[in-house]
């Protein structure tokens, strides 16, 4: 069975599926991810699926499966670069993906995550001081 | 029955020219002079020269191998005719025009009624094949049609810097909504683009079905990461979707594509504000 590698990235776990997923190799994810978020304290997950051709039911829950459990961590959810036949077919099986938040790629993922963390006011590690503060200082000024 | 083929290839044979000439004959009293003699003559002359020896070779079995030279010249006239605007009925007349030649020259031979009847039978099965390569050749006008129609009918435009719209236009069916879904998708992919607008002002009537199949869309193109919004909603199809009780839930819905626009440029930051006139102030 393929372990699915978990990267660490500043705060944030980047899960990068290389490869056409297997039920075990899944429920190894999930195990791995919560494991490595409680280790790390990270505040955000990355999973990156622009690999990915294949989708079955058992796997269209696992992105909200590992959604939830990393809600539960405090650590936002971010899936990234899926492709059209994997949206059409999650669609086609009625997995909507409630509570997962989307993004076109990496990049896009990325910000979407800083943006977010932003707005709750808390700063990404890897981000420089100086950006985070300018960030900061409207919400801060809001409060 | 071998009896009977030759008997007709007898008949066909004793006689050639004259059986030309009455076919022509024929075939030209039907047509009222919409053909040039000249031209029928040298058609029917090449289609006689074609099945002579395919009818002493494979006998009445149209179907035979020895019969495809015979049957691409009528495919080809019946072609030729479909195209000049003559109905099929009465491109197989001219092959029928074939069986009343024939009657004649078997009348003066004085043919048994067998004869008479293999003949027929043949002649018809000639005229039968030209209806069906009229036919097979409208279906394939027709198929060709219908997939251009889908193909023009589903452009995705770009309106702005990671903004993409697809003005649809005519009703919405399973197969139409996945052929909008995967160009809608893929160009979200291809441009980066992360806000998609569903124009529906060129659709007529939504019931449940094309509002499922709007969900759908939209429900694939968020899971992809883009931001969807419906507009070009009629006030007649707004009614409709009140009184058809249909929820689209958080997804934006906005009357015109210009209002989309807008909501999909607020969202990526974009503020479009009028330019003051110099001279006003």
């Amino acid at each position: 069975m393929d372990r699915v590698p978990i990267l660490s990235l500043g705060d944030v776990l980047l899960v990068s599926m290389q490869v056409d997923l297997q039920d075990e190799s899944v429920v190894a994810l999930q195990e791995d991810l919560a494991e490595r978020i409680v280790d790390s304290g990270a505040s955000g997950v990355v999973i990156d699926i622009s690999a990915v051709e294949i989708v079955d039911s058992f796997i269209g829950r696992m992105f909200a499966t590992i959604a939830s459990l990393s809600k539960v961590l405090d650590a936002e959810t971010v899936v990234v670069g899926m492709r059209p036949a994997v949206a059409i077919t999650l669609v086609e099986l009625g997995l909507s993906l409630q509570g997962v938040r989307t993004a076109l790629d990496l990049e896009r993922g990325l910000a979407a995550l800083r943006q977010r963390r932003a707005e709750r006011g808390i700063p990404l590690s890897d981000e420089s001081d100086e950006a985070d503060e300018a960030v900061e200082a409207p919400a801060a000024a809001g409060d | 029955m071998a009896d009977e083929t030759q008997r007709v290839y007898a008949l066909v044979r004793s006689s050639e020219q004259e059986l030309l000439d009455r076919w022509v004959d024929v075939a030209a009293a039907s047509l009222q002079g919409r053909l040039m003699r000249s031209e029928l003559e040298r058609a029917c002359g090449d289609l006689l020269a074609a099945l002579t020896p395919a009818l002493d070779a494979a006998g009445l079995n149209i179907r035979a191998d020895a019969y495809a030279s015979a049957r691409a010249l009528l495919a080809e006239m019946s072609r030729d005719r479909a195209r000049r605007g003559f109905s099929p009925s009465e491109t197989a007349t001219d092959v029928f025009a074939l069986k009343e030649a024939l009657f004649a020259i078997a009348d003066a031979r004085g043919e048994a009624v067998e004869t008479v009847v293999a003949v027929s039978r043949w002649v018809d099965a000639l005229g039968l094949y030209t209806f069906e390569v009229v036919a097979k050749a409208r279906e394939q006008v027709i198929t060709e049609q219908a997939e251009q129609l889908l193909e023009l009918t589903t452009p995705v435009v770009k309106l702005w810097e990671g903004v993409v719209a697809v003005p649809l236009i005519g009703t919405l069916d399973s197969a139409r909504t996945q052929v909008v879904m995967e160009k809608l998708l893929q160009t979200l992919i291809d441009t980066g683009s992360e806000h998609a607008i569903i124009d529906i002002t060129g659709v007529p009537a939504v019931d449940t079905e094309v509002a499922q199949h709007l969900l759908k869309t939209v429900v694939a193109a968020r899971l992809m990461g883009a931001e969807c919004t419906i507009s070009g909603i009629r006030p007649q199809i707004a009614q409709t979707i009140v009184a058809l009780g249909i929820e689209f839930g958080d997804i934006p819905t906005k009357a015109t594509l210009a209002a989309a626009l807008l909501h999909a440029l607020r969202n990526s930051g974009v503020e479009v504000v009028r330019r003051r006139r110099t001279g006003a102030g």
